[in-house]
């Protein structure tokens, strides 16, 4: 035995190298079945009436649709779906209190629908009007809200993993009855802040949950070209990190790896990584045609066969909470509030001109002030090429 | 005897001061300074109107004639005052600003029981703790995305970077995170945290450990940088960016640490945005920053007894630059010389240049001549690194030409 710099290692006679992979791969926790049936004797934790779930992810299928045609239409100027992974979304969403702060990538808006986030929030922030909590400063889908605890997306990649650590230690030298969370893909998992994330999270004992959506896809990059790995869960032990595989369209199963996962993280002070497998049904985003890469077939499967709302929608409403007239008030209902709250943040006016110079700095220092006032006398001099939906 | 304060739009009760009013002001005896050193300037980004620090003050009429200005007088004269090196000063500041907020920390590597790899952070972990002096592993990236995570959500991070050169592994998280996130979220996320290490031309560091990163930063919108130089300013810099709500990154010299200079017992903080005057002067204004401030004013006792009359500027703020002091300083000599230690290209030479060309093109009499390293990466010998860095000589030579 050597005694070594960290604890005690045993020695070995043989040269025997480690595989690179186990012969089994690390399974799937799942508790309902492809049909929406409770797997006998899968364990999972009870949370009551979740009537509010379905009704989220519902909204959010509905918003996303809508958003998505709004955009072809030329209404919008991007956009990016997170259909295939509502329960992902929504279930992680009930599993967390109000003061866990959420580092997200940029499809997760589900957990701001769950905090109160209203359709015309979303509405606002994509089209970049007045009322945008952002000032309309981001691109759509970019959302933050630092009253419901959502942390503005940056749209680098894996950026918001040390970020969610730093806030967890945050958590930790306050000592809240709080976590961080933070949501990545499976090709976030390739960037070095990742790896940088979870090796600093593990020595610093941070409360943090690090939840990956595995979606099989990274735009147009399989996971067989992101990593050779047995995906991210075996990455966690590589950190000295507890971690777990969860069907991400199993909303039952998902809803009770975070909840555990969240206890562990505040009980024992130590970070936690879930990787939750999906599917990500729809395209990367508006400027991608995904059907171009991969074949249609399995998209279609994805969406039919595990598509996590009606698996969900079917346990729920064998156990009474749901029904196909409650669905369809809600979708009738949602769609037109919808399009409602798009035709009203269209027709907003957009931010004044003034607050494409502010918030650089708390104060705006004499160089911006002067920028502003040159950009102000171009405008005076061409008044026919200044939008004129932009405020001065 | 206090400095003139100018009413115009100033809400608190600063002084403004005008560097061609220091000779008038400068004459009155230094016993008159406890009033001076007693108040306290407040940070704020608004440059035309917070000055203060009253460090042109102490600058009296004697030291025209004596050219090197920081050893004599930049001691105080309140007859307190302590006698420190600059990483002690360092160290004071920010250890005051942890006593007096609980939200101020520290993270990086060895900054913990080790106190740091320049002695800054010695005894904080003793005193704070080992989670509010936070020893990180090798991760630059990582790291200063936590301290930006910590920073939006309340915590206040002094981010070490061990050599400023490694920080360019924190480009991304400084760049895209720090300088953007508070005006992406629409102001609803703050960033206040101060990014700061050495850098510079040490002495046979090798080329990766001899970066000047101030100009690779400089087009970063959403952050601040100020480049310290003296115990004096060194601490009062450091609190000042740890008070800042912006980012701001603070630039240190891994040959100015063990720097002497007795500074005041009582509290006090630099404006970030304020250039210092060292040394008033009629014929031709340098503007430099960090350790070429000592090569300038060595080349300055050389200029005095040649007869010429250099006014010196350690421009201190690098971005914002403090167009106002210089370009006063412009006003009144008509001729720049700046002396840094960036590289030629893309400099903050260059930077400064563009902006003194296009502000104050109509009082300059000759062009304005920038001094910098050449653009190759430092070499380890001594010899060579030697003349990577701009050397007195140069700067006499420079002067006597643009003063023909």
């Amino acid at each position: 035995v050597l005694d070594f710099p960290g604890g005690k290692v045993a020695f070995t006679h043989e040269i025997q190298f480690i595989s690179e992979s186990s012969q089994e791969r690390v399974p799937c926790y799942s508790v309902l079945d492809d049909n929406g049936q409770q797997i006998t004797n899968s364990h999972f934790v009870q949370r009551g009436s979740s009537g509010e779930d379905v009704s989220d992810m519902v909204t959010l299928q509905i918003m996303d649709n809508i958003y998505y045609e709004a955009q072809r239409q030329g209404r919008l100027s991007f956009y990016a779906t997170t259909i295939g992974e509502e329960a992902i979304n929504i279930a992680s969403a009930a599993a967390l209190i109000s003061g866990d702060v959420i580092f997200p990538q940029y499809r997760e808006p589900g957990l701001l629908l769950w905090r109160g986030f209203t359709l015309q929030e979303f509405a606002n922030q994509c089209f970049g009007n007045k009322s945008d909590y952002g000032k309309g400063r981001q691109m759509p889908v970019h959302y933050g809200s630092n009253k419901l605890n959502y942390f503005t997306v940056s749209a680098t990649i894996a950026t918001q993993l040390p970020n969610a650590v730093g806030a967890a230690y945050s958590l930790k030298i306050d000592r809240k009855n709080a976590c961080a969370v933070t949501f990545f893909g499976n090709g976030g998992s390739s960037e070095g802040d990742f790896h940088g994330a979870l090796n600093l999270a593990a020595v610093m004992e941070a409360p943090v949950l690090f939840i990956c959506w595995n979606n099989g896809w990274a735009i147009s990059t399989p996971t067989s070209y992101q990593f050779r790995s047995d995906g991210v869960v075996v990455k966690g032990r590589a950190y000295g990190i507890r971690s777990i595989r969860v069907d991400g369209n199993d909303a039952l199963a998902m809803y009770s790896a975070v909840h555990a996962a969240r206890e562990m993280a505040i009980t024992e002070h130590r970070p936690l990584l879930i990787e939750a497998l999906t599917y990500r049904v729809g395209h990367h985003s508006t400027s991608d045609d995904s059907t171009r890469y991969r074949s249609a077939y399995e998209i279609e499967w994805w969406n039919k066969a595990r598509n996590p709302l009606s698996r969900f929608r079917t346990w729920i409403e064998s156990n009474g909470w749901w029904s196909d007239e409650a669905e369809s008030d809600l979708r009738s209902r949602i769609k037109k509030e919808m399009l409602e709250a798009l035709r009203v943040a269209e027709k907003s006016e957009k931010p004044n001109l003034k607050n494409m110079f502010s918030d650089v700095y708390d104060v705006p220092p004499p160089n911006l002030k002067e920028h502003e006032f040159v950009v102000r006398q171009t405008i005076k001099s061409h008044t026919q090429d200044y939008p004129s939906n932009v405020p001065l | 005897m206090s400095a003139i304060i100018r009413g115009a739009g100033a809400a608190t009760a600063l002084s403004t001061f005008n560097p061609v009013d220091s000779k008038k002001l400068a004459a009155p005896s230094r016993t008159n300074l406890p009033a001076r050193s007693k108040r306290y300037i407040v940070a704020g980004s608004d440059a035309s109107k917070s000055f203060g620090s009253g460090l042109r003050v102490r600058h009296s009429q004697k030291l025209i004639a004596n050219a090197v200005a920081t050893k004599a007088d930049t001691s105080v004269t309140t007859g307190t005052g302590h006698e420190l090196l600059l990483y002690e000063a360092l160290q004071e500041g920010l250890e005051e600003e942890m006593d007096r907020d609980p939200h101020v920390c520290v993270m990086g590597e060895d900054v913990g029981h080790y106190g740091g790899s320049y002695k800054v952070t010695k005894g904080l972990a003793d005193k704070f703790g080992d989670l509010r002096v936070l020893d990180t592993p090798i991760c630059e990236n990582a790291f200063t995305g936590m301290g930006i995570g910590a920073a939006m959500t309340g915590l206040r991070p002094v981010i070490e970077g061990m050599n400023m050169g490694f920080l360019l592994l924190a480009f991304n998280q400084i760049s895209n995170n720090c300088g953007m996130l508070h005006y992406t979220s629409g102001g609803q996320f703050t960033i206040p945290v101060v990014i700061r290490g050495p850098g510079g031309v040490g002495r046979q560091l090798g080329a990766e450990h001899s970066q000047r990163l101030e100009s690779y930063f400089q087009s970063i919108p959403g952050i601040q940088m100020v480049a310290c130089s003296t115990p004096y300013n060194a601490k009062g810099l450091m609190k000042a960016a740890i008070r800042s709500e912006n980012p701001v990154i603070l630039f240190e010299h891994v040959l100015l640490y063990n720097l002497k200079e007795k500074i005041p017992d009582e509290e006090y903080i630099c404006n970030l945005e304020e250039a210092e005057m060292v040394r008033p002067g009629e014929h031709i204004t340098i503007l430099t920053y960090s350790r070429m401030r000592y090569h300038v004013m060595q080349a300055a006792k050389t200029l005095v007894n040649k007869g010429y009359d250099p006014e010196v500027i350690d421009i201190r703020s690098l971005k914002p630059f403090d167009l106002y002091t210089i370009g006063n300083s412009v006003k009144k000599t008509h001729r720049v010389l700046i002396v840094e230690e960036c590289m030629r290209t893309g400099g903050i030479g260059a930077s400064l240049t563009a902006a003194i060309n296009e502000n104050f093109h109509d009082y300059l009499d000759a062009p304005v001549m920038c001094l910098s390293s050449q653009d190759v990466p430092t070499p380890y010998a001594g010899t060579l690194e030697e003349w990577t860095v701009v050397q007195p000589a140069q700067i006499v030579t420079a002067v006597e030409q643009l003063c023909q």
